[in-house]
Order: structure tokens, then C-alpha cells, then sequence
């Protein structure tokens, strides 16, 4: 059995632990009603936009437009949105399966980081890292998701990258968080969809459709990847309270244990004590 | 009956829902120019330039100021896909103001590295801005 003095030092230890991941706890439940709330407000503008862009297209009947045609290049980007620090549980891991486990040649992939914790995992397997945008998680603005916008766009337009994708977390509630990849261009859209009367009457453009489109596509994945930023820095907060949480409570049962066995050794000494007293008492007589 | 000629129309920011209700004519300044939309408008998608709104609803006009975007027009529906838009009491006039000033002289100093689209576009956020603001204060 371990010493007693061996006991209360770990039993030390992991009642500091569990102070730590009880203030980040609390910090994270914070940062999440904040985050959570932005999730929310950009939620419609961004279902909105990504309906109407939809609808719109579909009903557009036969246009040509480089943003719907697939790429010359078989060369994909995907924009990775991971969180800047750890102890957040699965949540990095998750949204970086979508690559690794997925269907995409590594050889074929541009990286677009956002998040240090994505880009080193990703770095680590041999991906290529194009781009490093990690300070635009901290506090996503709409300008952040412009700039990766643009520049992911360049390449789409020089022939660089055949396609588009996103890979972050959607944020459903508190608990559950679900690691998704969307595809951002080509923009792919259902003519289905649509009902007879729908069809009959086709989307008229103004300015000519292929300048209303070079506008509204760009300002079609800003937006989306603003929605994405948002709600992955929603998700990384809850992801975050959850792990610790459980760490929390798991430190606690921990605790618990160590305590009962303190008890024990302590009781088990003072019984190997008394015996001994006794002996030594017997002997003398 | 004036419900005949109501439709719906829906403002969306990426922040929140700027407007959402029924109205019976939306005025838009689009690249192409001035418009207003009525009901049962021939489906079009439209890309706006800086400007004020005015919404026509029951319950009187109302403007505001709505910087890019664009605008998908249905027969029974009308949405405003806007990347900023402000009411009128929102809107801070010293700091248009100074965004006006600013763009101006940019526009004058003529250096060969500068963006005069750029220049231009804030120039026209600013005036809009201001006029959105102003026609307010008048009213009161």
C-alpha cells in the first residue's frame, strides 16, 4: 500500500487540477452564452443567403459561369476551422478527420488554416498549409471571412484550385456540436427542388447575369464562411465546457478514491503502531 | 383592399434580421439605378449599391441606409441580402461626416497608389449615411 505521505501529495495535486479545470469551466461558459449568441443573430443571414443563392441558381435554369463550372485544376482547397488552444476534448481531432479519414489525396489539398490547432495537426500528417489565418477564430469578423474569401477566390479565378470546401463544426446546442465539410464552389444546386410553376418562370438578372454573379458568389462564401467562423468559435466553447467539465467531475471521483485510501493507511498505521506498543509492553513483563 | 397589394419582405444582416413584415412597395437603389418593387414583380436578382431604402408599409415609410448586398426579387417575396444596414437613430453623423471628408480628400490627392473605386465606394457609404440622418431630423 501506497505511504500515506504519497497519498495526500497526489491527493494535493489533483484537487489543484480540478481548481484549473473548474476556472476554465466557468471561463468557457462565458465565452459560449457570448458566442452563442453571435451563432445565433448571424444564423438567419446565413440560411437566408445560403437558400436564396440556391433558389436562385436553380431557377436560373442553364448559366455558365466559371464560379458553377468545376475547376481546370484538380487541386482542392479546404478552409479548416480548428480552435487556437486545446483541452476542448475531441473537438479538434473531429473537424480534422473530416480530411484525413475522408476521400481526398493528400497530394490534391491546399490547406487553409484557421485554428493553430487544425494547422499543426494537419502540418504534422504531411498536408500542405497554403494559408494561416489563426488570429480570426479569437473573435471572427465579418472582414476575416472577406479576406480568406478573397484569397481563396484568387486561386479559384488564376486556375490554381479546382475546388472549394470548408470543414468546421456546426453548432446544433450546447452539447452537441457536429463536424460537417461543405462545399463552397463549384456552387452545386438542385433544379428538382423546384415546383412546376417555379420553373416556368426563369430568374432575370440585372445587372447581365454573369456580372450579378461575379458580385453575389464572392458575397454568397463570405458570408458562409462567416456563418462557419461563428459557429465553430460557438462550438469550440462548448466542446471546451464539456471536456471540463467531465474533467471536473472526474477529478472529484479521483479525489473520493484517494480520500478513502488515506483513511486507510492512516487507520492501518495507527493499528501497526498499537501492536507494536502492546508487543513491546508484553515483552518487558 | 389594401391587402391585395401587400408582400413580404425580408431584410437580413449577418448580424440579425434588420426588418422582416409586409409591405406594399420597397424602393432600392441597385446598380442599375433607382427602383421600386411592387407585388407580382417579374423574378429578378439585383445587386445594390449604397443607398437608402424606403419601405413602404401599412403603417407609414420608413428609411434606412443599406450599404451592399443584393436583393432577390420573387412575385410574393422580396429579400434584401444586405452587408450593413442601419436605421436612421443609429446612425453616428459626426463620423459620416469625417468618412466624407476623408474619402474626399483622398479622392483629390491624385497619389498613384490609390484605390479610387475604394475611395469612392466609402465616399458614397458616407453620403448615404448622411442622408439617411439628415432627412430624419427633419421630419422632427
Amino acid at each position: 500500500m501506497a505511504s500515506m505521505r504519497e497519498i495526500k501529495r497526489r491527493k494535493s495535486s489533483i484537487t489543484s487540477i480540478q481548481q484549473i479545470t473548474k476556472a476554465m469551466k466557468l471561463v468557457s461558459t462565458v465565452k459560449l452564452q457570448k458566442s452563442r449568441s453571435r451563432a445565433e443573430q448571424s444564423k438567419p443571414y446565413f440560411s437566408h443567403m445560403y437558400e436564396t443563392v440556391r433558389s436562385m441558381l436553380a431557377k436560373s435554369g442553364n448559366i455558365d459561369h466559371p464560379y458553377l463550372r468545376p475547376g481546370v485544376s484538380s487541386k482542392k482547397a479546404v478552409i479548416v476551422v480548428t480552435s487556437n488552444r486545446g483541452l476542448a476534448g475531441g473537438y479538434n481531432v473531429n473537424v480534422t478527420k473530416l480530411i484525413t479519414a475522408g476521400w481526398m489525396n493528400k497530394e490534391d489539398l491546399y490547406i487553409y488554416a484557421v485554428g493553430n490547432k487544425g494547422k499543426d495537426i494537419l502540418a504534422r500528417r504531411g498536408y500542405e498549409i497554403r494559408e494561416d489565418y489563426s488570429a480570426a477564430i479569437e473573435n471572427p469578423e465579418f472582414r476575416d471571412a472577406r479576406e480568406i474569401c478573397d484569397k481563396v477566390l484568387k486561386s479559384f479565378a488564376d486556375g490554381e484550385i479546382g475546388e472549394i470546401y470548408v470543414a468546421y463544426t456546426v453548432f446544433k446546442n450546447t452539447v452537441v456540436h457536429e463536424p460537417r465539410l461543405l462545399k463552397l464552389l463549384p456552387v452545386e444546386f438542385d433544379e428538382s427542388e423546384l415546383s412546376r410553376e417555379e420553373k416556368l418562370t426563369p430568374m432575370n438578372y440585372e445587372p447581365e447575369e454573369e456580372a450579378a454573379l461575379d458580385i453575389i458568389i464572392p458575397k454568397y462564401i463570405t458570408s458562409i464562411l462567416y456563418g462557419a467562423l461563428v459557429e465553430a468559435s460557438a462550438s469550440e466553447n462548448g466542446a471546451r465546457m464539456q471536456a471540463m467539465d467531465s474533467a471536473t467531475s472526474n477529478a472529484d471521483d479521483i479525489i473520493e478514491a484517494l480520500a478513502l485510501q488515506y483513511n486507510r493507511a492512516r487507520q492501518g498505521s495507527i493499528t501497526q503502531e498499537l501492536t507494536e506498543i502492546i508487543a513491546g509492553a508484553e515483552a518487558l513483563n | 383592399m389594401a391587402d391585395d397589394r401587400l408582400f413580404d419582405l425580408e431584410i437580413i444582416c449577418p448580424d440579425r434580421i434588420f426588418y422582416e413584415g409586409r409591405v406594399t412597395m420597397v424602393e432600392l437603389n441597385t446598380t442599375e439605378g433607382e427602383i421600386g418593387v411592387y407585388k407580382n414583380h417579374i423574378p429578378t436578382t439585383m445587386v445594390l449599391q449604397p443607398g437608402v431604402v424606403i419601405i413602404t408599409a401599412e403603417d407609414g415609410k420608413k428609411e434606412a441606409a443599406v450599404h451592399a448586398g443584393f436583393v432577390e426579387i420573387l412575385k410574393e417575396k422580396v429579400t434584401v441580402m444586405a452587408e450593413v444596414a442601419e436605421w436612421p437613430g443609429e446612425i453616428d453623423v459626426k463620423r459620416a461626416n469625417e468618412a466624407r471628408q476623408r474619402a474626399q480628400k483622398r479622392m483629390e490627392s491624385r497619389d498613384s497608389d490609390l484605390n479610387l473605386a475604394r475611395a469612392e465606394f466609402s465616399l458614397r457609404k458616407a453620403l448615404v449615411r448622411i442622408e439617411v440622418a439628415d432627412s430624419e431630423n427633419t421630419k422632427k
